[in-house]
């Protein structure tokens, strides 16, 4: 554990992207099997603790330090690994020495929820404070450590010579401690057998259109739908279905199972059947009704027939065993128009090809749209490979403009991460009446992007400057700051006391110049509701 | 007189001793100033009578001419000394006497005495050794009017021995590149370089040309900081492999460019916080601060052992919760101009 904790100690003050690269390949390099195999599972968000939560840690740190210490720190310092991690006391007894990544990663996966509270503080007791910030930091997922898991894998694949895209293409064949991707690139084994296990393929991704021209002979335009992006994979009598970070949500759909039987590996929007919206399609329903469904583990009978799922196609990277990645776009559209016929129509449709005859006619068709089963569109070069990753000028997302309201800033939180000390989080809200009249501000929604550094360091002067009431973090500010809030829809809502809940909401422009009383009122939000 | 020390009054601007006419520490000007230590925020321009410790008045005429005479060979701003140890009576019956703080070269408390009550202002303090100041002395009073910098128990500053070895095993992993350390020119930068010193790095180290007139100031003061060599007398070559000291706001500035592969590198007990550290694109964290981290501010509340204690500048709420719970009587000042999250 020391080494890893040196490792991310180092990682922590490390900016430059090579040096990172470097770091860790030497770690990988150094350090021998299985540990580097579970660090590299941790650097890349690969680890899961069912028993170990950030709220364990809060829970084990107020058993030792006084509640409203521990919460001035933790507030102070902006991240719940971190202020254990300074918090710990020491202790007095001398302990077994500090364990190595494989012990602690065994004795993470063994705690339950009855034993954590006992089991997670002898574990840190065996540590200094960065192997406390480094095991916590581990045992919760989350590194935020400015290590993507693309790096991870890059790095990796610069340890050992091996190429990135071979990486990742095994990568979702194995499991932490990933010993089959050890073998291959650090003792040259076979690699890893991915021909018959349902095995997820990173997805092709696309960039902000934002000024960029195209012609719409090179470029073919689709509707980009507002469900959530998967992967159906149907190989050797299994089928899975993965989402877009790779997660396996088959549980969630079992209804798509069942669907696909033909070997096949295809891409497209998973929705939900709804009567409000879907275009000339029709039959998809809101990002809303969708919602209903996702993150569960059992989907009940009444789901199934109140909200069930389709799959829009979009792409087609394997049929019946051809690897159709190397193809371009055309090629494999055309397969995968004459594929889907074969496939249930209850469950599957193809995402239909926008027709425009240049770029001045489609960005008319962009403005006209109002469906809220589209985000936007998308323009896909039509002799482009399918290629992992976000490779610029291949794919492009060209989403519909945001709505824009004028809010008041109500309360700030400080923010974590790099963010740490700068109130950067902001509740705001909208006037339920004529403010000249006594109505009052009702939160509306909650942002915390959208603004420049120079941005953020002016409004947290502003928050530290006008806070009017503490609450814990949160500090009540005077209700006299104008944020034009960019948001992307807006929905009924029960969990807030205005009815609302935006969707994806952002700070577009702060307005110094808006008095509060010109801001919007609730019911300009209502009317852009589309339940 | 009443017992209830109302003839001492803080203030948004400075602590004011009634009886006296005059202020400890003020953020604005006035006719009489009473003045812990030559920092900035305690230390200012302008007053027309100050009272400090010789070191800090020497700082202070360094930086702000105070007790320097004016083009018309007048004193505009007068200028009286106290060495520590030393009372000096003030109008309205009250005494004031400085004692070391441990802080910078001339850092005191000032002990006020009027009506048979005793008040320390601590001004800023540490516990710790440092070679370039006389140790805090714990001093008995009814009221202390404590610093709270560091007053959140996440900060416990370690030993300074450690942090020091850092900048060493680094020049010796990296001899072509040198070490940036950003340290404030008043004190930390001294004290890393007395601490350099103690640990028996003698190579030259090289100044910032905003830390020149200072690090003379400490030597003629009696601090040994060996050979010190301004950057901009040398070329990128000459430093490499060497400790370089600047301000921290030269840091990440255009100036850098003429060093050598520079590690930045920043002395503060700020850098106990990894993201703190991150925020100011700092490469190698050193945890040294001049100021009292959680332990010695809760040590020295015990050791002082006030009837209560008045918390100021920094992180009150967490230092005034841990008197709640030992049974301590306290309450928070607010202080303008000190929010600032900077030593």
């Amino acid at each position: 554990m020391n080494e890893f904790a040196a490792l991310i100690d180092a990682l922590v003050y490390t900016r430059s992207r090579n040096e990172k690269l470097r770091l860790i390949a030497e770690y990988l390099r150094n350090t021998s099997d299985p540990d580097r195999g579970w660090a590299l599972a941790a650097l890349t968000d690969g680890l899961d603790f069912p028993a170990v939560k950030s709220s364990t840690i809060r829970n084990a740190m107020k058993e030792r330090v006084d509640p409203v210490l521990w919460t001035l720190s933790r507030d102070f310092v902006g991240d719940t690994a971190e202020t254990a991690s300074l918090l710990w006391p020491e202790p007095i007894a001398d302990q077994p020495e500090a364990p190595g990544v494989s012990e602690a990663v065994s004795l993470l996966s063994a705690m339950t929820r009855a034993n954590v509270l006992t089991e997670l503080p002898a574990l840190l007791d065996r540590l200094d404070s960065s192997g406390r910030y480094a095991l916590l930091k581990l045992a919760t997922g989350a590194m935020r450590i400015g290590i993507s898991a693309r790096l991870g894998k890059t790095a990796f694949a610069q340890a050992f010579g091996v190429s990135v895209d071979d990486v990742e293409e095994y990568w979702h064949a194995l499991k932490p401690p990933y010993s089959g991707l050890f073998e291959w690139a650090a003792d040259g084994g076979e690699p890893p057998d991915t021909e018959n296990i349902p095995l997820f393929r990173p997805f092709m991704l696309a960039h902000p259109l934002e000024d960029t021209i195209v012609s719409m002979d090179e470029y073919a335009a689709e509707w980009k739908w507002d469900g959530i992006r998967v992967q159906l994979v149907h190989v050797a009598g299994q089928t899975r279905l993965y989402s877009r970070s790779g997660d396996d949500i088959s549980a969630t759909f079992p209804e798509l199972l069942s669907a696909l039987e033909i070997p096949a590996v295809l891409d497209g929007e998973l929705l939900v059947r709804g009567t409000a919206q879907g275009g000339e399609e029709g039959g998809a329903a809101s990002f809303n009704a969708l919602q209903q469904r996702l993150g569960r583990k059992t989907v009940s009978k009444k789901m199934l027939a109140e909200a069930p799922a389709f799959v829009r196609l979009y792409d087609a990277i394997n049929i019946e065993g051809d690897d159709l990645r190397a193809l371009p776009w055309e090629n494999r559209r055309a397969r995968l128009e004459e594929f889907v016929p074969r496939l249930p129509e209850s469950h599957f449709d193809i995402s239909q090809i926008v027709e425009a005859e240049d770029f001045a006619q489609l960005a008319k068709i962009r403005e006209g749209t109002r469906d809220d089963a589209i985000e936007g569109l998308m323009l896909k070069k039509r002799d482009a490979p399918y290629i992992a990753g976000r490779k610029t000028g291949l794919w492009y997302k060209w989403k519909r403009d945001p709505l824009l309201i004028d809010c008041v800033m109500m309360y700030a939180q400080r923010g974590s991460g790099k963010r740490s000390s700068f109130y950067s989080d902001y509740t705001f809200g909208c006037w339920n009446g004529d403010p000249d009249q006594g109505a009052e501000l009702l939160p509306v929604g909650k942002a915390y992007s959208g603004f420049t550094d120079a941005e953020l360091k002016k409004l947290d002067k502003f928050v530290r400057q006008n806070t009017l009431n503490r609450f814990g973090p949160v500090r009540e500010v005077e209700k006299s700051m104008v944020l034009e809030i960019a948001f992307d829809s807006v929905h009924s809502s029960k969990r807030h006391k205005s009815g609302l809940a935006m969707r994806f909401p952002r700070i577009h422009r702060i307005r110094w110049d808006k008095p509060a009383h010109e801001a919007d009122r609730i019911d300009n939000l209502k009317a852009l509701m589309r339940d | 007189m009443s017992a209830d020390f109302s003839w001492i009054k803080p203030a948004p601007h400075g602590i004011y001793v009634e009886p006296a006419d005059c202020w400890v520490d003020p953020s604005q000007a006035v006719d009489n100033a009473l003045v812990t230590h030559g920092h900035a925020d305690h230390a200012r321009g302008g007053h027309g009578a100050t009272i400090a410790t010789p070191e800090t008045l020497a700082i202070m005429k360094l930086r702000y001419r105070t007790g320097a005479e004016d083009e018309n060979g007048e004193i505009p701003t007068k200028a009286t000394p106290v060495a520590y140890g030393e009372t000096i009576r003030l109008k309205g019956g009250v005494d004031a006497t400085y004692i070391p703080a441990g802080h910078v070269l001339g850092s005191a408390q000032i002990l006020l005495e009027h009506a048979g009550e005793k008040i320390i202002v601590t001004g800023d303090y540490k516990r710790r050794h440092d070679p370039t100041c006389p140790p805090f002395k714990v001093t008995k009073c009814d009221v202390l009017i404590t610093e709270a910098t560091f007053g959140l128990p996440v900060f416990t500053h370690p030993p300074i021995s450690g942090e020091i070895a850092k900048i060493t095993e680094r020049l010796a992993a990296y001899p072509d590149a040198c070490v940036l350390v950003g340290a404030y020119a008043l004190g930390k930068a001294q004290r890393v370089i007395a601490e350099l010193r103690a640990a028996g790095h003698m190579d030259p180290i090289y100044l910032h040309g905003a830390m020149e007139k200072m690090c003379r100031l400490y030597q003629e003061h009696g601090v040994d900081l060996g050979e010190l060599r301004l950057v901009s007398d040398h070329s990128k070559d000459d430093m490499r492999g060497a400790v370089v000291v600047a301000p921290p706001s030269a840091m990440n500035d255009r100036w850098s460019r003429r060093l050598p592969d520079p590690i930045t590198a920043m002395a503060s007990g700020w850098m106990r916080v990894r993201q703190r550290a991150r925020q100011r694109n700092v490469e190698l964290p050193l945890i040294i601060s001049d100021h009292a981290d959680w332990t010695e501010l809760t040590q020295t509340i015990r050791d002082v052992d006030p009837q209560e204690s008045w918390i100021t500048h920094g992180r009150e709420e967490a230092l005034l919760r841990w008197c709640q719970l030992n049974q301590r009587r306290a309450r928070a000042l607010a202080m303008v101009g000190r929010e600032e999250e900077d030593e």
